[in-house]
C-alpha cells in the first residue's frame, strides 16, 4: 500500500496547501514541504529494506479499478523507479524552498499545482498498467500548464499553450498505440488487459510492432525531447517560474527517458532494435544541435534550456545502445542532469530576482559582487560540461562507452558533444560571472536559504561523481531484467537462440573498478 | 389501455400533468417560488417513478410505445438533465420582466416531447415527439421577448426546424409507401423480405437522416446552431444542447439499430462522412470564436460528430459506449452552460471570452467548475470526458474504424486549443467587471456537476457496470 500512500499524501497535501493558502501563504508552503518530506522519508525506508534477489519489483500492488476493460491500479517499484522517486521528492522540496520569495501571489494555488504535478510524475514512474500510466501522463500536464501560464514570465500564455498542445497531441498518439497493443494482445491470447506484465510477451509481426511502437515513441520523444520535436521546450522552460523550469527540466523530461526504458525496450524488443540506428542518430543530432543552439543564446534561461536538449541526446543514445553500461549511464544521466540543470535554473532564478533580466549581454563581472553565487555557477557549469568528479561525467562517459560497443561512429560523433558542452558552459561562466562589467549591478550575494539549497545540490552532484556505486547497485537488477527481456524476445523473434549472441557483455564492474583506480 | 400500460408510462404522465397543474396555479395566483418548487418536485417524482416501473418492463404498447430498459435509461437521462436545467434557471428567469412562470410550463412540454422520443417505436410517435419538442423550443428560445437576438434565434430555429421536420415527414412517408409499415421493428422485417433496398427506401432513409442531422446539428445541417445557441437564454441553450440532442440521439440509435443500418454500405459511408465533417468543421470553426456560446455551439457539433461514430460499430457495446459518452457530455455541457447562466443576468449575457478574464481570481469556485467542464469536453484525465472519450475510441477501434478514430484524435487536439483559450482567459489577471451573486440552488447544481464529473472521471466502473448490465437493444 505504501505506493498508494505516496500518491495519496501528495494529493491530500495539494488540497490542504490550496485551502491553507487562502489564509496564510506560509502554511501553504509548510504543508507542501511536510507532505514531500513524509514521502521522501517513506521512500528512504524502502531503500534501507533488504531486497529479495531475483525479484524485480521491490514493492508491487495491484488493485481493481475498471475491471470491465481490464484496467487495474497496478503500481510497482523497482530500482529504476526508486531512484527517480527519490529524485522527485528531493527536487520537490527544493522547488518549494526556491519559490519561497519568488512566488507571492496565489501561493495556495501554486503549491496545489506543484504537488499535483509531482503526484502525476510519481504516478508515471510507478504505474504498471498502461491505462493508469496514460492517466498520470496526462495528469501532469494540466497543473504544469497552469504553473507556466499563471506564474510565468512575459510570453507565458503562448509558451504554456505550446507545451500543452505538443505533449497532448503526442500523448494521444501514445494512447492509440496503447489501445492497439491492448487489442493485439487480446486477439492473440484472449485476455484483454492493460497490465504491463501481461502485455510484455505480446507477439506481433514486425510491422505491427513498429507502428504501435511509433505511437509510444512520439510521446516519449516529444517529452525527452528529441531534436525535430523539441520546439516546445525552450519556450516552456524560459517562460516558466523557476520552480516550473526546475520540475520541467529535472523531472518531466525524465518521464520521457523513463518511458523509453520501461516501455519501448521491453514491450517492442525487436522493433526497438530496428529503430535503434535512427534513435542513436537522433541522439547524436540532439547532442550537437542542442549544444550549438545553447551556445547561440543570449537569454541565460534559454541557454540552459537548450543544454537540456543536448544532455537528453545522450539519454536516447544510451537507450538504443542496448547494453548495461550504457543503461547505467542513462540512469546516472537522468539523475545528474536533474540535479545540475535544475541547479542552473535555480541560479538563473536567483539572478533574475536580483537584476530582473536574463540577458547575458547585460551581465558580466558579477563574481565580485556575489562570489558565492559565482562559485556555485562555476560548479554547476563544470558539472554540465562533464568535469570528472561530478555526476554528469560518469553518466556521459558510461553512455559513450556503451554506445561505442553499439556503434563506433555514433559514439565518436557524440564525443564532439562534450567539446561543445565545454564551450557553452565556459561561456556561461565567462559572460555572467567573469568578463567585463556591462552594467554596474548592485546585488547581494546568496542568502542563507539560497545557500542551503545550492549547497545541498552541490553535495549531491559531487556525491554522485565520487560515490556512484549505490546508484548503480540500486538500478542494476532492474536494468539487467530489462535488457534480458529485450534480448530474449528479440532473439526469439528473429529465430536466433541466445547462445549465438556474438556480443560479449563486458563486465560493467570491471570498468567501474578501472575508473576508480585512476 | 390496461393498468400496466398506464403504470409503465408513469414518468411521461407525470410530466404531462405537471404543466397543467402549473397553468391552473398561475390562473389563480402568480407565485414564482411555488411554481419553481413544484417543477423541481415534479421532475424528481418523474425521475423516481422510473425506478418503480423497472419490474414492469420490457413492456410495449402496440403499436406506438416500447418501454424497455433502454428507453428507461434515456428517460432517466432526459428527465435528470431537465431537472438540472430547471435548477439552474432560477435566478436567470426570475429577473425577467413580465411572464416568468410560463417558462416552466414550456420546459415540461418540451421534456415531454423529448421523453416521447425515448419510448418511440413508431414513426408517428417519433414525429409527434420531435414536433412537441421543437415547438416548445421555439418558445423557449424566444422567451426573452424584449431582446432582438432572442427573437431572431427563435425565428431561425422555427424556420429551419420546420424544414427539417418536413424532410423527416417526407422520409417517413416514402418508407411507408415502400414497405407499408411505420413501426421500427416492422421495417426491418419488411426489409428482410425484399432483401434489396429499393431507391424509395434509400431516399426515405436519407431524408430521415437529414431531419435528424438538423436536430443533432451535424454538418452540413449545422448552420442554425451557433446563432440559436447565442441568441437563446443561457439555460435554454443548455437545454437544447443536452436534452434535445440526447433525446434525438436516443431515437436515432434505436431506429438505426432496428433497421440494421450498419449492414448497409452506402449508409455507412454517408454517416462516416458526416461524422468526419462534423468533427473537423465544428472544431475548426470554433477556433476563432470570441463568443463562448458560439464556441460551445461549434464544440457541440464536433461532439455529435464523435458520438455518431458509434452507429457504425453496430454492436451493443457501441451503444453502451455512446450512452456513457452522452451522460458525460450532458453533465459537462450543463456544467459549462450552468456557469454561463449563473454569471449572466437578463440584462447582460456573460458570453464573451473577455467576460471570463480573471474569473478564477474573482470567483474561484465557479471558475473551477468551468475549467473542469472544459477540460472534460477536451477529454483530459480526472474528468468524465476522458473516460467517455476513451470508451468511444475503445469501441471504435474494436470495430476497426481507424480512419474515424484518427480523425477524432486529431480533432481532440484542435479542440483542446480553443478550450485552452477560455481557460487561459479565466486564469489571466482580473479586470473590473461586476459579477452577479450566485444563488444557493445554483451552487448546489454546480456542486453536483463537479462531483459527477470527477467521480465519473476517477471511478467510472460502477456506471459502466450499470450500463453494460442494462443498456441493450
Amino acid at each position: 500500500m505504501i505506493l498508494v500512500y505516496l500518491i495519496a499524501i501528495l494529493l491530500t497535501g495539494a488540497f490542504l496547501a490550496w485551502i491553507a493558502g487562502i489564509w496564510s501563504p506560509l502554511w501553504s508552503r509548510i504543508i507542501s514541504i511536510v507532505s514531500l518530506s513524509i514521502d521522501l522519508i517513506l521512500i528512504l525506508t524502502i531503500v534501507s529494506q533488504p531486497v529479495l534477489p531475483g525479484n524485480k519489483w521491490i514493492v508491487d500492488i495491484n488493485l481493481e479499478w475498471i475491471p470491465q476493460f481490464g484496467i487495474s491500479m497496478h503500481l510497482a517499484l523497482d530500482g529504476l523507479s526508486l531512484l527517480l522517486l527519490i529524485l522527485t521528492f528531493f527536487l520537490g522540496i527544493i522547488s518549494v524552498i526556491i519559490s519561497w520569495k519568488e512566488i507571492n501571489s496565489k501561493v495556495g494555488f501554486f503549491h496545489f499545482n506543484l504537488l499535483l504535478i509531482l503526484a502525476g510524475i510519481i504516478g508515471v514512474f510507478l504505474s504498471l498498467d498502461l491505462f493508469l500510466f496514460y492517466f498520470f501522463w496526462e495528469l501532469m500536464l494540466v497543473p504544469m500548464y497552469f504553473l507556466i501560464g499563471i506564474w510565468g514570465h512575459e510570453n507565458r500564455t503562448a509558451a504554456s499553450n505550446k507545451f500543452f498542445l505538443y505533449t497532448q497531441a503526442s500523448g494521444l498518439l501514445m494512447f492509440i498505440s496503447i489501445l492497439a497493443l491492448y487489442f493485439v494482445h487480446g486477439h492473440s491470447t484472449g485476455s484483454y488487459t492493460f497490465d504491463y506484465i501481461q502485455l510484455l510477451g505480446t507477439k506481433m509481426s514486425k510491422s505491427t510492432g513498429l507502428i504501435i511502437m511509433s505511437g509510444f515513441l512520439a510521446a516519449f520523444l516529444v517529452k525527452l525531447p528529441v531534436v525535430p520535436l523539441h520546439n516546445w521546450l525552450p519556450d516552456a522552460h524560459t517562460e516558466a517560474p523557476t520552480a516550473g523550469s526546475l520540475i520541467l527540466a529535472a523531472l518531466l523530461l525524465k518521464t520521457g527517458a523513463y518511458g523509453l526504458l520501461r516501455f519501448i525496450v521491453p514491450l517492442f524488443p525487436s522493433a526497438a532494435v530496428t529503430f535503434a540506428p535512427i534513435g542513436m542518430l537522433l541522439g547524436v543530432i540532439g547532442i550537437l544541435y542542442g549544444a550549438k543552439l545553447a551556445f547561440a543564446q543570449t537569454d541565460f534561461k534559454r541557454l540552459v534550456a537548450y543544454t537540456s536538449v543536448s544532455h537528453m541526446g545522450f539519454v536516447i543514445l544510451g537507450v538504443f545502445s542496448f547494453n548495461e553500461i550504457a543503461y547505467q549511464g542513462v540512469v546516472m544521466q537522468m539523475i545528474a542532469h536533474g540535479i545540475s540543470t535544475g541547479a542552473l535554473f535555480i541560479l538563473v532564478g536567483q539572478l533574475y530576482e536580483r537584476i530582473h533580466t536574463r540577458d547575458l549581454n547585460r551581465m558580466g563581472g558579477l563574481w565580485e559582487k556575489a562570489p558565492v553565487m559565482g562559485a556555485m555557477g562555476l560548479i554547476f557549469s563544470m558539472a554540465s560540461l562533464g568535469l570528472p568528479g561530478l555526476g554528469n561525467f560518469i553518466a556521459e562517459l558510461l553512455i559513450l562507452i556503451g554506445a561505442f560497443k553499439a556503434s563506433i561512429l555514433m559514439s565518436c560523433l557524440a564525443c564532439l558533444g562534450l567539446i561543445a558542452a565545454t564551450i557553452y558552459s565556459l561561456r556561461i561562466v565567462q559572460k555572467v560571472f567573469l568578463g567585463n562589467k556591462n552594467y554596474d549591478w548592485d546585488i547581494n550575494d546568496l542568502n542563507v536559504r539560497e545557500k542551503i539549497v545550492t549547497a545541498l545540490l552541490v553535495i549531491v552532484i559531487v556525491g554522485l561523481g565520487l560515490f556512484p556505486k549505490p546508484v548503480f547497485n540500486i538500478a542494476r537488477p532492474a536494468l539487467l531484467k530489462t535488457l534480458d527481456e529485450q534480448r530474449e524476445k528479440s532473439f526469439q523473434d528473429q529465430g536466433i537462440s541466445k547462445n549465438e549472441n556474438p556480443e560479449k557483455n563486458i563486465s560493467f564492474f570491471q570498468i567501474s573498478k578501472l575508473y576508480f583506480k585512476h | 389501455m390496461t393498468v400496466t400500460d398506464f403504470l409503465s408510462l408513469a414518468p411521461l404522465i407525470i410530466i404531462a400533468i405537471a404543466p397543467v397543474v402549473i397553468m391552473i396555479v398561475i390562473s389563480v395566483t402568480r407565485n414564482y417560488k411555488v411554481v419553481y418548487g413544484f417543477s423541481i418536485l415534479s421532475f424528481l417524482t418523474a425521475f423516481a417513478s422510473i425506478f418503480f416501473i423497472v419490474p414492469a418492463i420490457p413492456h410495449s404498447i402496440e403499436p406506438l410505445f416500447v418501454i424497455d430498459i433502454y428507453s428507461l435509461f434515456f428517460l432517466g437521462i432526459i428527465i435528470f438533465s431537465a431537472l438540472l436545467v430547471t435548477l439552474l434557471s432560477y435566478d436567470y428567469i426570475k429577473q425577467l420582466d413580465g411572464v416568468r412562470e410560463e417558462y416552466y410550463i414550456i420546459l415540461f412540454t418540451s421534456t415531454l416531447g423529448a421523453s416521447l422520443l425515448a419510448v418511440a417505436n413508431h414513426f408517428i410517435l417519433f414525429f409527434l415527439g420531435i414536433e412537441t419538442l421543437s415547438i416548445s423550443l421555439y418558445i423557449l428560445i424566444a422567451f426573452q421577448r424584449s431582446k432582438d437576438s432572442s427573437i431572431e434565434a427563435g425565428i431561425k430555429y422555427l424556420i429551419l426546424a420546420s424544414v427539417s421536420s418536413a424532410f423527416l415527414l417526407f422520409g417517413m412517408a416514402l418508407i411507408y409507401t415502400a414497405l407499408g409499415t411505420m413501426q421500427f421493428n416492422g421495417i426491418v422485417s419488411a426489409l428482410g423480405e425484399s432483401g434489396q433496398l429499393s431507391p424509395l427506401v434509400i431516399s426515405g432513409f436519407a431524408m430521415i437522416m437529414v431531419g435528424i442531422g438538423f436536430k443533432l446539428a451535424l454538418v452540413p445541417f449545422h448552420m442554425w446552431t451557433p446563432d440559436v445557441y447565442q441568441g437563446a437564454p443561457a439555460p435554454v441553450t443548455a437545454y437544447i444542447a443536452t436534452v434535445s440532442k440526447g433525446a434525438v440521439m436516443a431515437v436515432l440509435i434505436r431506429f438505426f439499430f432496428n433497421i440494421r443500418g450498419f449492414d448497409n454500405r452506402s449508409l455507412l459511408i454517408v454517416i462516416s462522412g458526416i461524422a468526419i465533417l462534423s468533427m473537423f468543421i465544428g472544431n475548426l470553426l470554433a477556433i476563432r470564436q470570441k463568443n463562448i456560446k458560439r464556441l460551445l455551439a461549434y464544440s457541440s457539433i464536433a461532439n455529435m460528430g464523435y458520438l455518431i461514430i458509434i452507429l457504425l460499430t453496430g454492436t451493443n457495446k457501441g451503444i453502451q459506449a455512446s450512452v456513457f459518452y452522452l451522460i458525460s457530455y450532458i453533465i459537462t455541457t450543463i456544467g459549462a452552460f450552468g456557469v454561463i447562466t449563473l454569471l449572466s443576468t437578463c440584462k447582460y449575457e456573460a458570453e464573451k471570452i473577455e467576460d471570463y478574464k480573471g474569473l478564477f481570481w474573482k470567483r474561484p469556485w465557479v471558475a473551477i467548475v468551468f475549467t473542469l467542464s472544459l477540460l472534460s469536453l477536451a477529454g483530459i484525465p480526472l474528468t468524465a470526458g476522458f473516460v467517455a472519450k476513451f470508451y468511444l475510441i475503445f469501441e471504435g477501434m474494436k470495430a476497426g474504424l481507424m480512419v474515424l478514430i484518427i480523425s477524432m484524435i486529431i480533432n481532440s487536439v484542435i479542440g483542446l486549443y480553443y478550450y485552452l483559450r477560455v481557460i487561459t482567459a479565466m486564469f489571466s489577471p482580473a479586470n473590473e467587471t461586476e459579477l452577479p451573486a450566485i444563488s444557493l440552488t445554483g451552487n448546489i447544481t454546480l456542486c453536483l456537476i463537479t462531483i459527477s464529473i470527477l467521480i465519473l472521471g476517477v471511478y467510472p466502473g460502477w456506471l459502466i457496470d450499470i450500463i453494460m448490465k442494462f443498456v441493450n437493444l
